[in-house]
């Protein structure tokens, strides 16, 4: 049974026959290239086969699972709800908080435990500065990919800023165990608001110079406007969410549309993409959203830091995390990069039934052939760019 | 839309096919009210009928597929499980189908909509459920060459993978 | 030259020893740039880089060279072995005859050919051909691809420096580098890229075509170096390395050497060319021989200092914009300015 795998997409390489002036014929033949598992430029171990004619992509086909690490079999296994929490983390490496927040949502929602008011807002601030570290990777790599050196490394100083902040809070940088089923593991530590405030004081001119230095940049404009363009329509119908679906014109945002916890007292905007550099949905389009929803998350976390209660993290931490028999529930939020949606089924005992993570990166990903078609392969790195992948959330 | 109301349509032009509602036993808090406890159940042969219609009437236009998961019950009964959501009517909707493990038979919804193509390959890679009329039929996370689907609660590690000892 | 010829007395060993100075030249300029890459760059990502090698790491471009030297020499199964080897040979011999025709100073010039120009245009193509074979003999889609990138970007962008060497030819009257430095002597004011010792008149209607040719020739020379933004054949983010994928230890030190090299060539073509070579520019304060090879090496070093800067603030062009860019962009603005200064020079 076990044979050596083969090439399971039966591709035959088409031929064409090129008449020269002089009579003879040329031989031409589509070439299948590898951007192999290992590759600088595809964020993580991903594996996209591609059908080439000369530079003009015919094909491509992306090879996933390279990082599946069995989350959902685990999760099966655990004596304690609150123990799929550190697992979860690890889905999403670069946007834990988000990751956290929808399992411990989900688990509340089907025990009907009321969090304390101070853990909202905690955790809406936890959320907005974790949106804003994940984008503030995916913008400095899609700056390397297109051969942009430095606002990695701009992106990078800000970063340590928000992971600072963290590590103040929980003692870790990036997968933190922080967002537990029925409130928070700590606290706040005494000085987290007044370094919160600076940090935003501090970020919003530094947004203003990315842009100045990336954004919009001549080259930058030209590789990005009119590239890999997603309508609308195919957008909805391969359930694509979060900056890419906003990226193609749809005015979609679960923390509005699907509202939980206390987004609907605090004044923001999603963000649309609107087509100024280029057709409405191409590459520069979702990257511009990305800049502007940042902008966006620090005026969340100026409202929600100026209206944080006082109360207890831990008052609402259920001592036995038992659900009734056949409890089910499908809870969706709004992550860095789209809906992120668990879906949990118990049988009363324990530890899970069945959860099912729905990562926005799996989905995002399973878009990809339909764009890069078309493009040239320089195209195709900057499209897989824009989707803003991340390989733990794709293959679990 | 309620879910009864929609269950009264879907039954009135389906008839047989669907086959009944149930409340399932997680409740919610009061301040978000969501549907997502009732769902409805629907045949396994049927699902792209169903699903077209639910896509294209006008008063309902479910036309995103949120997640599609892939079951098993342990008694033998294994199944899908489907949440709906539309984004211009704002509800949502829970759809369930089963089949058993002998005949692990259900008809694919990825004409319906573009996602539930990675969606369906993902169920069949770790259960096994086979999606009838579905493009490209194969293994996703998995390794191509892998025996058995992961996900089943009665699966066993096979022992060696290419020569390399798979548990450790 | 003379001097030096009467003390050895034989004519072949005082060429041979001759031809070698500028490669002594190279390599002491190669651990230079080599660390002021890594600090610029640093600087402008607002890090600092090497600090522990050495006094703010000024150790560090030996260390480089030391672990290029002893690196295992890996030549991969099913690569084309002759071409393989022969590759980086080529792409340096055609760097390094360049440097023949290059005015250090007003007694120092490798080769004094009435062809200058023409011979450092013809010799530049020999670097295409070692690119191109290092990415046939590969054996890798990826570095043929980064292969045929480079032949397609440097065939195109050789035609604007011809053209704006032309112009500078029909100033100065001469092909030899050695002449139109020497035409250009006396001051700031006599540089061809402000219009040449001509009468004002002639020069304020030359000017603006003369800025103009020499800001394309930059881009062009930029272009044909193979330096962002026009670096896609050894994208690092596409091709993981392009042409050099499969290179490793000496064989890689050779490219690398040669790329910088390069870069000091075509600055150098362009100081020669339009700034005034090894004259400074105060006219005769600080001029002489030997201060010829301070000014020479100083203006040149200025403009590989720019293409360092650019370097690591744009991103970098597609192909079909880099042709487009050349072929519909350069070349007709070139040839604007080609028929301005001819007719300007005319009337």
């Amino acid at each position: 049974m076990l044979q050596p795998p083969t090439l399971p997409t039966n591709y035959t390489v088409k031929q064409g026959h090129i008449k020269t002036s002089t009579g003879k014929t040329i031989r031409t033949e589509e070439m299948i290239i590898n951007m192999g598992p290992q590759h600088p430029s595809t964020h993580g171990v991903l594996r996209l086969e591609i059908v080439v004619d000369g530079e003009i992509i015919v094909d491509c086909i992306p090879h996933i699972g390279y990082l599946h690490r069995c989350f959902e079999k685990h999760c099966e296994h655990m004596t304690n709800y609150q123990q799929v929490i550190p697992y979860a983390d690890r889905m999403d490496y670069c946007s834990a908080m988000t990751n956290e927040w929808a399992f411990a949502l989900a688990a509340e929602r089907m025990l009907k435990i009321e969090v304390p008011e101070r853990v909202e807002y905690i955790r809406v601030i936890m959320a907005e500065l974790q949106r804003i570290a994940s984008h503030l990777i995916a913008v400095g790599t899609y700056g390397i990919d297109s051969g942009a050196f430095t606002p990695f490394l701009y992106t990078f100083i800000d970063r340590e800023k928000i992971l600072d902040l963290f590590e103040m809070t929980c003692g870790a940088r990036l997968l933190y165990n922080y967002i537990w089923i029925g409130g928070l593991s700590h606290d706040l530590p005494p000085k987290f608001v007044e370094q919160a405030k600076d940090f935003v004081r501090y970020f919003r001119p530094r947004l203003k110079m990315l842009n100045d230095l990336l954004s919009y940049n001549e080259i930058f404009v030209k590789r990005t406007a009119n590239v890999g363009v997603l309508p609308k329509d195919v957008a909805i119908n391969y359930a694509v969410s979060g900056p890419q679906l906003r990226g193609s014109g749809v005015n979609w945002d679960l923390r509005r549309d699907d509202p939980y916890s206390i987004y609907h007292k605090l004044e923001w905007e999603p963000q649309v993409g609107k087509g100024e550099m280029g057709t409405v949905g191409d590459c520069w389009d979702r990257h511009i959203v990305r800049m502007h929803e940042m902008e966006q998350c620090l005026n969340i976390i100026e409202q929600a830091l100026a209206g944080l209660p006082e109360g207890n993290v831990q008052a609402a931490i259920p001592k036995r995390i038992r659900p009734e028999k056949d409890a089910e529930i499908y809870v969706r939020t709004e992550s860095s990069r789209g809906e992120l949606g668990f879906y949990i089924v118990s049988d009363g005992t324990a530890s899970p039934f069945r959860v099912k993570a729905r990562g926005p990166a799996f989905v995002n990903l399973s878009v990809l052939p339909e764009i890069a078609k078309g493009g040239m392969i320089a195209d195709l790195v900057l499209i897989a760019g824009s989707i803003d992948i991340v390989l733990g959330e794709v293959d679990r | 839309m309620t879910v009864q109301e929609i269950f009264d349509i879907l039954k009135a032009k389906f008839g047989d096919a669907i086959i009944g509602t149930t409340i399932s036993a997680a409740g919610g808090s009061a301040s978000v009210g969501y549907a997502m406890q009732l769902w409805i159940h629907i045949a396994p042969d049927k699902t792209k009928e169903i699903c077209f219609f639910l896509r294209d009437d006008n008063a309902m236009q479910f036309d995103y597929l949120s997640c599609l998961s892939g079951m098993d019950y342990n008694n033998g009964t294994f199944g899908v499980v489907y949440h709906l959501a539309s984004i211009i009517h704002k509800h949502k909707i829970v759809l369930k189908t089963f089949c058993t493990k002998d005949n692990l038979h259900i008809q694919s919804v990825s004409a319906v909509w573009g996602t539930a193509n990675w969606h369906e390959r993902e169920a069949f890679d770790l259960y096994g459920i086979i999606f009838d009329e579905h493009p490209d039929l194969r293994r996703l996370l998995m390794p191509d060459d892998w025996e058995g689907h992961p996900l089943r609660k009665d699966y066993k590690v096979q022992e060696f993978y290419h020569g390399m000892k798979v548990p450790y | 030259m003379e001097f030096i010829q009467t003390l050895l007395a034989n004519e072949l060993v005082v060429s041979i020893l001759l031809s070698l100075l500028p490669l002594v030249f190279i390599i002491v300029y190669a651990l230079v740039v080599l660390y002021t890459e890594m600090k610029v760059a640093a600087h402008i990502q607002d890090r600092v880089a090497y600090m522990r090698t050495g006094w703010h790491g000024l150790l560090q471009p030996i260390a480089d060279m030391l672990k290029l030297l002893q690196k295992e020499d890996i030549i991969p199964d099913k690569a084309d072995k002759l071409l393989f080897r022969l590759a980086p040979i080529i792409a340096f011999v055609g760097t390094y005859a360049a440097y023949a025709v290059l005015p250090f100073s007003s007694i120092y010039i490798g080769s004094n050919i009435n062809l200058g120009a023409f011979f450092l245009v013809a010799v530049g193509s020999l670097v295409v051909v070692g690119i191109l074979m290092a990415g046939w003999a590969s054996n890798n889609k990826w570095s043929l691809f980064g292969g045929v990138r480079s032949a397609a970007q440097m065939i195109s962008y050789e035609i604007p420096t011809a053209i704006a060497i032309i112009i500078v030819v029909m100033i100065t009257g001469s092909l030899n580098l050695q002449d139109v430095t020497k035409f250009q002597d006396g001051g700031i004011g006599n540089w061809v890229v402000f219009g040449g010792p001509l009468p004002w008149s002639q020069k304020l209607m030359l000017m603006p075509f003369t800025i103009i040719t020499f800001f394309i020739l930059f881009v062009s020379s930029v272009a044909e170096v193979n330096r962002t933004p026009f670096d896609l054949p050894e994208a690092e983010s596409e091709l993981v390395q392009g042409f050099n994928t499969e290179y490793s230890g000496m064989r890689f030190a050779m490219f690398y050497l040669s790329e910088y090299a390069n870069l000091f060539t075509v600055s150098a073509v362009g100081v020669a060319l339009f700034l005034g070579g090894w004259s400074s520019p105060f006219g005769t304060f600080m001029s002489g021989p030997v201060w010829g090879i301070f000014w020479f090496v100083a203006k040149a070093y200025i403009f590989v200092l720019i293409q360092i800067w650019v370097r690591w603030t744009l991103p970098r062009l597609r192909v079909d914009q880099l042709m487009y860019v050349s072929w519909k962009v350069l070349i007709p603005w070139l040839f604007v300015c080609l028929l301005s200064v001819g007719l300007i020079l005319v009337l």
